[in-house]
């Protein structure tokens, strides 16, 4: 690793609350993540971990608290969301491609449209990417012509073309079929490998283990445990973040 | 040729079958006229009912306020009286305030015509239910499209237009086929303000000749072949903008 410790974090929650109704789903989330970090957070379903994602690039609004990314605060009502959503880029659990647009047109069309960059120079990026996500042939397919991997993979690259230097990876191996989440996890390893900070919601334990720097569980809206995946699962203490992984692991 | 099928339903009229639009070169005109008369009605009026929908659920699907707020009260007023009824009220009541030109002869000519105002009609209530086809097109689309595009940095509106609406088309075409159909048979409204339509010529031609249940089926065969002609134009539009993995017929 190649941050210092003691550097500020490129992302930091403090005090995060969310409710949908009555029901409320962050309890007071407080999270740093420094720059070029891996960070994987787990737990079990409803608790939380997807909407944390959301509110990191304002996708979800927070009733309370504050999130800071770099020097942009989330949720400041006059947020410029064109300048997080630079920063910060998502995929999803279900892909959510542009069916219809072409692979390309996907990869390069929110630079060419929203950052106002040019065309030809948006394109070669996007063939390079597309390439690098080993989906060179596949530019002119439409998303519906390519499987569940292919078009995950093609999300990432459409995350990376924004140049963002974080990216929110959503169970983005979850609605996969089991031969497809080894190429996809692959393709995340690559991301994190180039340097871009990725914060990760998974069920993939062995994944999170190998390739996270911080392993964070949560459970029913707050942070139950925050550690490094060596010590997160070989010594956690939480009796709710042992019963958890004698069910997963 | 043509004088063989003029001979042919000239015999065939003293068998008491008289289609005189097929020997009779008045009558002939007549109808073609009335055809010509029908065939632009459904153009203008499928064309501006078309825009007057896409507009309508764009706006009630961005906005909330007064705007929205409008559209609602034109689908209500538009959708829940009689066709004939507003054309009356346009050519009536609306028509008996616009002012009146004089043409070169210095007749009084209005300023908007029979044709006009039945284009106008049309198209208001064809589009109010255009509006609530498109509308339901756009709520047919997934909402994680629109998210990945906001998460893309689009505004709302970017993403709507760029992602939601090129979707939400896809699911209005069963919808849309069926008001355009209704459109179509909707032209003989027009007659009632005076257009020389189909059916409008008909029933002069029926009045001159006597010859009304002939042209009643004559009638009834055009409109046939006229709607099939529409379903068939919006099918192909509907093929041709196919998505593979997307919408009816696909997985996902």
């Amino acid at each position: 690793m190649s941050f210092s410790p003691t550097s500020a974090p490129l992302i930091s929650l403090r005090g995060v609350r969310k409710s949908f109704g009555h029901l409320e789903v962050l309890r007071g989330i407080d999270m740093d993540i420094r720059k070029g970090e891996v960070v994987a957070i787990i737990g079990p379903s409803g608790s939380g971990k997807s909407t944390i994602l959301r509110t990191i690039n304002g996708l979800t609004p927070i009733n309370e608290g504050s999130i800071r990314v770099g020097d942009i605060e989330v949720s400041d009502p006059k947020l410029d969301k064109v300048k997080l959503r630079h920063r910060v880029g998502m995929v999803f659990q279900q892909y959510n491609l542009f069916p219809h647009r072409t692979v390309l047109q996907n990869v390069a069309m929110a630079p060419i449209q929203v950052l106002k960059e040019r065309r030809e120079q948006v394109e070669e990026r996007a063939r390079r990417l597309l390439a690098e996500m080993r989906l060179p042939d596949k530019a002119d397919a439409y998303p519906g012509e390519l499987s569940g991997g292919q078009q995950q993979r093609v999300a990432i690259a459409r995350a990376l073309c924004m140049e963002p230097e974080v990216i929110l990876f959503d169970e983005v191996t979850a609605a996969l079929d089991p031969e497809m989440v080894k190429e996809v996890l692959a393709a995340v390893r690559k991301v994190a490998e180039g340097g871009v900070t990725c914060i990760l919601v998974t069920h993939e334990m062995g994944f999170a283990r190998e390739a996270a720097d911080h392993i964070y569980f949560t459970d029913r809206g707050v942070i139950v445990e925050h550690a490094a995946p060596q010590v997160f699962f070989t010594e956690a203490s939480d009796p709710r973040t042992k019963e958890f992984l004698s069910k997963v692991l | 040729m043509i004088g063989d099928i003029q001979a042919f339903f000239r015999d065939l009229s003293t068998s008491g079958i008289n289609l005189t639009i097929f020997y009779d070169a008045f009558d002939f005109g007549r109808f073609v006229t009335g055809l010509g008369y029908t065939l632009l009605l459904i153009a203008l009026s499928g064309f501006f009912s078309i825009l007057i929908g896409a507009f309508g659920a764009a706006v009630l699907s961005l906005g909330r306020g007064p705007a929205a707020a409008i559209i609602g009260g034109y689908v209500a007023l538009f959708r829940n009286t009689p066709l004939i009824v507003q054309m009356y009220f346009f050519y009536f009541a609306i028509g008996s305030i616009m002012p009146v030109m004089r043409n070169e002869i210095g007749l009084a000519q209005p300023l908007i015509g029979g044709l006009a105002w039945a284009v106008i009609s049309l198209s208001l209530y064809s589009g109010a239910f255009n509006v609530e086809t498109f509308r339901a097109g756009v709520g047919a689309v997934h909402r994680s499209y629109e998210e990945a595009a906001l998460a893309l940095g689009y505004t709302p509106r970017q993403a709507f237009f760029s992602v939601t609406a090129p979707l939400a088309l896809r699911f209005s075409f069963a919808s849309l086929a069926n008001n355009l159909v209704d459109l179509t048979k909707a032209t003989t409204v027009a007659y009632a303000v005076g257009v020389t339509e189909l059916l409008y010529v008909s029933n002069q031609i029926w009045s001159d000749s006597l010859n009304t249940i002939e042209m009643m089926n004559v009638i009834l065969v055009i409109y046939l072949v006229l709607t099939g002609l529409v379903v068939f134009l919006i099918n192909r539009v509907e093929a041709a903008m196919r998505l593979p993995g997307f919408g009816a017929g696909g997985a996902s």
